[in-house]
């Protein structure tokens, strides 16, 4: 019995979610009464890969192909199925991230393993091994029963608090054998984006939308998340008017986020907008309209101008800050 | 050059999400269904490459029992050409991607496309599940797309910005967001509807292959508690209750 985590680093470093999935792989393996073996590809610093230790993991094992520089689902997933294979794993855990979708549906042919996708808790039993995910786009969620032997989930962004659990780590040096054409997609250019937080990451998110008229309004959306160290985030029609970046957009259609914190500008909080948001931890509204649909779903309301609010609310959240 | 594309039949996005059977079956009553926002968004995208220009062959694959019909039809009325329905209930997602990959294989196409994931089971597995039984290249959620010749042009958001990407065929990809750059709903009108009917639907039944994964019971969200109404002239409330009840500042 063991526990794989592969966990993406980006230019050789760890984000916060990677060590969600330790702490959370950690949490399965003790009811399991197994080890938790982490994975990863580019070669980190020692240094960095001990920071896994930090919340759990035994092990590491260190893919050291130049090749996976360069990311290539199916290389990956070559790579990731020997590692799974090396330590016999019966869990293999991703993140619900662009890498997790783009690795874990192969590994689940190529090792016949049931996979759960957008796994939101830890598991109610593990025998069977039975996990809650997120269906109909966070409407409800399902208890879903994986009965393969090798069993794969990728686990929601924020859905499990991380905690240290220090621990020593070995770390291992694996070379992976990968066939040729294994790189039919050939990149071509990455271009960089504004450098902001991505919306996925953000723990707080200042959302703004049609309520707030135009572009040039957005001035004091973005001096709140600098306040509060937020990332800004918008609804589909302010991304369609190109009021906001694209990559803004969260809902149905966008990205599916789920923050501690997610207050929403002039937002009237549309079903297929909450559908993308309806996982965050605490959610607050400011609309004019008392009527507006995102008053059921929030924890905290103000109905009020958007205009005459937003100043208002920066000045409480400076001083706030300044004396805490 | 010969498409196959996934439509999935799906509740509409405003649904009403109910269960029955002790919460062990998903409410189909009073039930509107839909193609899935995401297969609709590549479907347009195919019908605009094709009307300027980009020789192809559309034919759609849903697996789905006679129930979905309706949704599939309406995929013929926008413009595709002649449709398979694996008639099986769509259930287990390594059963569901071996389907498809089966019509693959019986077919000569070049490229299949998926949405980037379903809005009913949020699954998002299907294009890297087939491009896998089929040995072949994939990318997931592809946020362009384009046909040159006999290159396929992608973008890929990833951490940081946007990846250029350029694959070969045959080639499996999912569309998620900008897969179409500027969506006109292509609306079915009367000739497209009546001309859909007429169109081939062929329906084959499955191939083996056992379920691993199994829905036992389904949950709602548990219930907010109401709103709390904070007065504008006291926006001091809001960040005291978020520091001190919330704990989220
Ligand atoms: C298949 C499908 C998928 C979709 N996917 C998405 C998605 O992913 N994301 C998404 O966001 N939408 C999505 N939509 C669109 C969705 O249905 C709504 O149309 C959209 O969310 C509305 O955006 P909004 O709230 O910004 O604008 P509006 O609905 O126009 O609301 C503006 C709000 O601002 C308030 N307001 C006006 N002036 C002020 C002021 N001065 N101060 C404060 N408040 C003010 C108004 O009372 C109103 O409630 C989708 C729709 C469909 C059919």
């Amino acid at each position: 019995m063991a526990i794989l985590i592969y966990t993406q680093n980006y230019d050789g470093k760890f984000k916060k979610s990677v060590f969600e999935l330790v702490t959370y792989g950690v949490a399965v393996a003790k009811e399991l009464g197994t080890k938790v073996t982490a994975v990863t590809t580019g070669k980190p610093d020692t240094e960095i890969l001990k920071e896994l230790g930090k919340y759990g993991a035994e092990k590491v094992i260190s893919i050291t192909n130049e090749e996976l520089n360069d990311f290539s689902a199916q290389a990956y997933a070559y790579a990731t199925e020997q590692v799974a294979k090396k330590i016999n794993a019966d869990l293999i855990i991703f993140g619900n991230n662009p890498y997790g979708r783009a690795i874990a549906p192969r590994l689940s042919v190529k090792l016949n393993a049931g996979l759960a996708a957008g796994v939101t808790a830890l598991p109610s039993s593990v025998s069977p091994f039975t996990v809650k995910k997120r269906v109909f786009s966070g409407k409800a969620f399902a208890d879903v029963v994986i009965k393969s032997e090798t069993k794969i989930i990728t686990l929601n962004q924020n859905s499990y608090k991380v905690e240290e659990n220090p621990v020593d780590i070995t770390i291992e040096e694996f070379s992976a054998e990968i066939p040729e054409g294994a790189y039919a997609v050939k990149p071509v250019e990455i271009v960089k984006s504004s450098g902001k937080m991505s919306v996925t990451d953000a723990e707080i998110l200042v959302s703004g939308g049609r309520g707030l008229k135009g572009p040039e309004n957005w001035g004091m959306i973005e001096e709140m998340a600098e306040i509060l160290g937020a990332g800004t985030s918008c609804s589909r029609p302010v991304s369609d008017l190109d009021w906001r970046p694209h990559e803004e957009h969260v809902g149905q259609t966008g990205k599916v986020v789920a923050p501690n914190l997610y207050i929403a500008i002039g937002i009237s909080g549309a079903i297929q907008h909450l559908a993308g948001v309806n996982g965050s931890k605490v959610m607050v509204v400011i609309n004019t309209d008392p009527e507006a649909p995102f008053f059921e779903a929030a924890d905290y309301g103000i109905i009020g101008d958007a205009f005459e609010v937003v100043p208002k609310l920066n000045e409480a959240f400076k001083k706030f800050k300044a004396e805490n | 050059m010969k498409a196959l594309i996934c439509i999935g039949h799906v509740p509409d996005t405003t649904s009403k999400i109910k269960f029955t059977d002790n919460d062990t079956k998903f409410d189909t009553t009073d039930i509107k269904y839909i193609i899935g926002p995401y297969e609709e968004l590549a479907l347009t995208r195919l019908l605009d490459l094709r009307d300027a220009g980009t020789d192809m062959h559309i034919t759609t694959v849903t697996v789905g029992t006679q129930e979905t019909e309706p949704t599939i039809r309406k995929a013929l009325a926008m413009g595709a050409d002649d449709a398979v329905r694996v008639n099986a209930e769509a259930s287990d997602n390594l059963f569901i991607a071996k389907q498809i990959a089966e019509v693959f294989k019986n077919g000569d196409y070049d490229i299949i496309i998926t949405g980037k994931e379903s809005i009913d089971y949020n699954g998002g597995q299907l294009e890297g599940m087939i491009a896998e039984f089929l040995n072949l290249p994939s990318v997931s959620g592809a946020s362009k797309f384009d046909i040159e010749g006999d290159k396929i042009l992608l973008e890929q958001e990833i951490e940081g910005g946007t990846l250029k990407l350029e694959a070969s065929f045959p080639f499996v990809v999912s569309a998620g967001k900008g897969f179409c750059p500027e969506p006109e709903p292509r609306i079915p009108n009367m000739r497209g509807i009546m001309t859909a009917r007429k169109k081939p639907l062929q329906v084959v039944e499955p191939v083996a292959k056992e379920a691993v994964t199994e829905i036992i019971k389904y949950h709602l969200p548990e219930p907010k508690p109401a709103c709390k109404m904070i007065d504008p002239d006291n926006v001091e409330e809001l960040v005291r209750l978020l520091h001190e009840e919330a704990k989220v500042i």
